[in-house]
């Protein structure tokens, strides 16, 4: 042991660097850095069935949001990088990630939806991300719930007040709140208050935050609180308290609730997010594709990108990760259980009468987290502290609006558009 | 070879290390807690941080955490390492055992016990299967916040001895047995001699030991999260959020510079209270 | 010394060499081996979960009441076995570990004996130096540390993840071998030095083995900080990618059945790995054990 510690070591360590200088580096790989598919099977099936199809070798690399972020920043601080092709939601491209893009106007990609490609122009004249697939939020429910639903209501077109009476119901009848709602660290719940609540009550996102009908909007969401399971404030994925039994309702992600379908599709249905006085407020999440400045093969990047948005691959996408087409297709019959029942509840609320859509914010650049943790900070005060609502909301105003001015954004719908940053009343 | 120079020489390799993977680092960064991105030093990044409505909890939070955990882990890992360095046969698989949490990350430690206490975990099946309990207790609610935080402290304190016990084993190794043989001529009862022989010559590794689980425990992150969701803040969660979340690094700067000056002020305390006179020098 | 020591006192106390003590207190002995016992369930009842989940089908895993005695299906892990890029993750986190711990130990035993054996000035800012590398977030590091790389050629090599692991280990290895060698009294190293051997000689023949369990216990900590280590790692490397950098990361957000085997997956090196060495930490040749 003695003589072994000092000789033996030299050479493990030899050998160690040695070995790692000569593995040999796949250098015509195009890297895809992304933020979504991150769950084990959806990247497996990314690269085993989207991306097996490329011409030429893609490495697929899902990251968390932290790494991502951070390994983007320092490829375009130190101006040379590994970095083909980027995908991430919509927020994730906003600020100084945004200066780092490069224009993809020419990329062949057929029809796309129009309020996408305005999204991916990041408030510039450059089409600095391209739409790659989006979701929504709806709700989903067990079987076993639909009994307690309220005299009259109808489960494709609840009310807020409905909603609240239901989950009572069930608290009631099962002694236990059954309700759930993805408020842990990871859920996208500011998407929900910015989304679907607000526009449902005030029919604003910003203007209208702290008006009597935001006060009744939160009111109403503390009362549908009471009969929320508290271990809400952990879960960030649906699917897996609606699997346990935890939770009968649901409201999340389609693809945070899609497990449940495809494990057990008779169990569970999907529906539309409930309506408020002015409307059924429904929020669209985008996801994107981005090439940064630094990408060593600009012509691969680019021609993936392409790729991505045939309409095939854009179906493989679905079939792996449960998110929608951002370019027309048909639907075949032999999509996941998740997409036929996700896919029905999708196009009832859009298609409903008094649908009232939220567009995603625009123009915040190094702002949209603050924006969003304006929206978070309320509801952990108004919902979870039990603060008064008036005087957090005004509080919360303050903030809202330091940050609009620091941004420079103007109004995106539902609210009115204006002459420079968009007023808080 | 001049005296005088050997130690400089043996510190070297490792001064080159700390310089260049964490001073450099480091000095950029916690430039941007204190000055603008102009090069402006103003102090509005560590007042827009104390200023949040969330830094006093978190704050508190953290402190209340490390002075739950460590104390329990300080005593715990004094008696692990006591019993089995009095073992016979067996103390290296006991040793084994009581050092597996070392070999597991945060992240799976914290998995395991949400799976222990969440409303369909195992503790709930075990109180329902039992009788004790009709339907499952919610253990992890928001409105328990002293359950979230009792059940970090059991998942820290499973998680973390680990640590302070290899570290003690292998100084407990050095004491001479002569000492507590003698004492045990005298007459010294086995609480005497551990408190009078054993802990004084292990204050070297107690101090490295204590020392090192306070840093880390200034950092707990990982377990809360998993527990606690948003629930119970602490200091290292805030910078993450700030960094990732709201891309608000000179604030995010700010709370890292603020865990390495708490971190700073513990370590010169404890450095002092547990000193060690002189060994012989050249 | 030892033997005149019990010549003069009965065996009455009851030592046996290096055994337990006490043999005239039965009740002591009870209560030692009970309190073993439990603390050694405290330890193994969760790992125990751990290891029942990732050998349940996802149904079970979902299920209320949980089972505590799996039905042994090996769905999740062959799923693990199957993810292509597995083994190569695992073989670079193995590298990158071993360069870490041999890197660290090197580095860190020669500033151990340096802080222990002489007075200089520094010596009081270089400990403090050494403890605030744990101090401060690595994510916020990263950042500049990836910028730095990149430049200069470590990014994306086991190398340079190595020198950053390295780095996070070197408090250890610095102070846990500072803290034996001054347990160690320089009388012995004087000792051998009037009988002829260098500084060196006397260094390897006599010190190295009594401070056998400090180098043991610093390679466990690098070996382990290394390998569960995962911001730097996701960000330092990307064909070279580790285990945690490549599979953690999708965990997190992976449905249940398959966290509880990733979990389980990405544990069993490093226990492995601890089991190698778990006798070292006891001191063999020491004053101790003469």
């Amino acid at each position: 042991m003695k003589r072994f510690l000092p000789t033996g070591a030299l050479t493990a360590l030899a050998t160690a660097v040695t070995l790692s200088a000569s593995l040999p580096a796949a250098a015509q790989d195009v890297l895809f850095w992304s933020t979504q598919a991150n769950p084990v099977e959806e990247a497996q099936m990314m690269r085993d069935n989207v991306l097996a199809g490329f011409e030429g070798e893609v490495d697929f690399q899902p990251s968390e949001g932290g790494p991502w972020l951070t390994r983007l920043q320092a490829e375009l601080q130190a101006g040379s990088g590994k970095i083909g092709v980027l995908g991430a939601l919509h927020g994730d491209f906003s600020g100084t990630v945004a200066d780092g893009l490069v224009d993809l106007s020419e990329v062949e990609v057929g029809e796309m939806n129009e309020n996408y490609l305005e999204l991916g122009k990041l408030g510039t004249d450059q089409q600095l991300y391209l739409p790659w697939m989006q979701a929504t939020y709806i709700m989903a429910a067990n079987k076993k719930a639909l009994e307690h639903l309220p005299e009259g209501a109808d489960i494709d077109a609840l009310s807020y007040e409905q909603l609240t009476a239901w989950a009572k119901n069930m608290a009631d009848a099962t002694g236990s709140p059954k309700f759930g709602f993805p408020a842990g660290p990871k859920g996208l719940k500011h998407r929900f208050f910015q989304g679907y609540l607000y526009p449902s009550f005030t029919n604003s996102m910003v203007t209208k935050f702290r008006s009597e009908e935001a006060v009744d909007a939160w009111t109403a969401f503390k009362d549908l609180w009471q009969y929320t399971n508290p271990g809400s404030t952990g879960y960030s994925f649906m699917q897996e308290p609606l699997l346990t039994g935890e939770v009968w309702v649901a409201f999340d992600h389609t693809s945070r609730v899609a497990d449940a379908f495809n494990e057990r599709p008779d169990d569970f249905v999907a529906f539309p997010a409930p309506a408020g006085p002015s409307g059924r407020g429904f929020m669209p999440v985008v996801v994107g594709l981005a090439v940064p400045s630094t990408a060593p093969d600009m012509d691969a990047a680019k021609s993936l990108i392409a790729y991505m948005a045939t309409p095939e691959v854009q179906l493989e996408t679905l079939r792996a990760t449960n998110f929608f087409p951002v370019v027309a297709v048909d639907l075949p019959d032999d999509v996941p259980a998740a997409v036929r029942i996700a896919g029905e509840a999708v196009s009832k609320m859009t298609s409903s009468a008094d649908a009232n859509p939220g567009l995603l914010p625009v123009g915040l650049g190094d702002f949209g987290g603050q924006f969003n943790q304006v929206y978070v900070d309320a509801f952990e005060r108004i919902v979870l502290g039990g603060e008064d609502v008036q005087a957090a909301l005004d509080d919360q105003a303050e903030t809202l609006r330091e940050v609009m001015n620091e941004a420079g954004a103007p109004c995106w719908g539902p609210d009115e558009p204006s002459e420079g940053p968009c007023p808080v009343d | 070879m001049p005296v005088r120079t050997l130690p400089y020489l043996l510190l070297a390799p490792a001064t080159f290390f700390l310089l260049a993977f964490f001073l450099y680092p480091f000095a950029l960064v916690a430039w941007q807690a204190i000055a603008t991105d102009e090069g402006v030093l103003t102090t509005q990044y560590l007042s827009k941080m104390a200023g949040h409505w969330k830094f006093d909890t978190a704050l508190s939070n953290t402190f209340w955490l490390v002075a739950a955990v460590v104390p329990i882990q300080v005593a715990l890992s004094l008696l692990m390492a006591s019993l089995v360095t009095s073992m016979g046969r067996g103390r290296d698989i006991v040793l084994y055992i009581w050092t597996i949490p070392l070999g597991i990350s945060d992240l799976a430690a914290g998995l395991i016990w949400l799976a222990i206490f969440e409303q369909t975990g195992f503790l709930n099946s075990l109180l329902v299967g039992v009788g004790v309990i009709d339907q499952p207790e919610t253990f992890l609610g928001y409105q328990n916040k002293g359950t979230i935080f009792l059940a970090v402290v059991l998942a820290e304190i499973w998680r973390a001895t680990a640590i302070m016990l290899v570290i003690l084993v292998a100084g407990m190794g050095l004491i001479p047995k002569e000492y507590d043989e003698a004492a045990q001529v005298f007459g010294a009862s086995r609480w005497q001699r551990f408190r009078r022989v054993t802990l004084p010559l292990l204050k070297p590794s107690l101090q490295t030991a204590l020392i090192l689980r306070v840093i880390l425990a200034f950092e707990v992150f990982a377990v809360v999260a998993a527990l606690g969701g948003t629930n119970l803040p602490v200091l290292m969660g805030e910078v993450y959020n700030r960094q990732f979340e709201l891309r608000d690094g000179n604030v995010a700067a700010a709370f890292a510079l603020l865990i390495l000056v708490i971190s700073l002020a513990f370590t010169l305390l404890i450095m002092w209270a547990l000193r060690t006179p002189k060994e012989a020098r050249l | 010394m030892n033997a005149a020591v019990t010549d003069v006192v009965p065996a009455k106390t009851g030592k046996r060499p290096g055994g337990v003590v006490g043999g005239d207190n039965r009740l002591a002995r009870i209560a030692f081996t009970v309190v073993v016992v439990l603390l050694c369930a405290w330890v193994l009842v969760p790992i125990w979960l751990l290891v029942a989940n990732t050998f349940s089908t996802p149904a079970e895993v979902n299920a209320f009441p949980k089972r505590f005695l799996p039905s042994f299906d090996t769905e999740s892990v062959t799923f693990f076995l199957g993810f292509a890029g597995v083994g190569s993750a695992l073989w670079n986190s193995i590298l990158v570990a071993t360069v870490t711990m041999v890197l660290s130990i090197s580095i860190g035993a020669p500033a151990g004996y340096a802080l222990s054996r002489f007075e200089f000035r520094g010596k009081g800012t270089f400990r403090i130096l050494v403890l605030m590398t744990r101090a401060f977030p690595l994510p916020l590091l990263a950042l500049p540390m990836a910028v730095l790389f990149i430049r200069v050629g470590l990014d994306d090599t086991v190398f340079g993840l190595a020198l950053v692991h390295t780095t996070l280990a070197l408090p250890f290895a610095v102070l846990i071998t500072y803290s034996l060698f001054s347990g160690v009294p320089i009388e012995l190293e004087e000792a051998a030095w009037t009988l002829g051997c260098t500084r060196w000689q006397a260094f390897r023949k006599v010190i190295l083995p009594l401070v056998l369990p400090g180098i043991t216990a610093s390679a466990i900590f690098a070996f382990v900080v290394s390998w569960n280590e995962v911001f730097a790692a996701a960000v330092l490397t990307i064909e070279h990618r580790t285990l945690p950098a490549f599979l953690l990361q999708s965990l997190d957000v992976a449905p249940l059945h398959l966290k509880f085997a990733g979990g389980t997956m990405l544990v069993v090196p490093a226990l492995v790995f601890i089991f190698m060495v778990r006798k070292y930490l006891f001191a063999m040749w020491g004053i101790a054990n003469r």
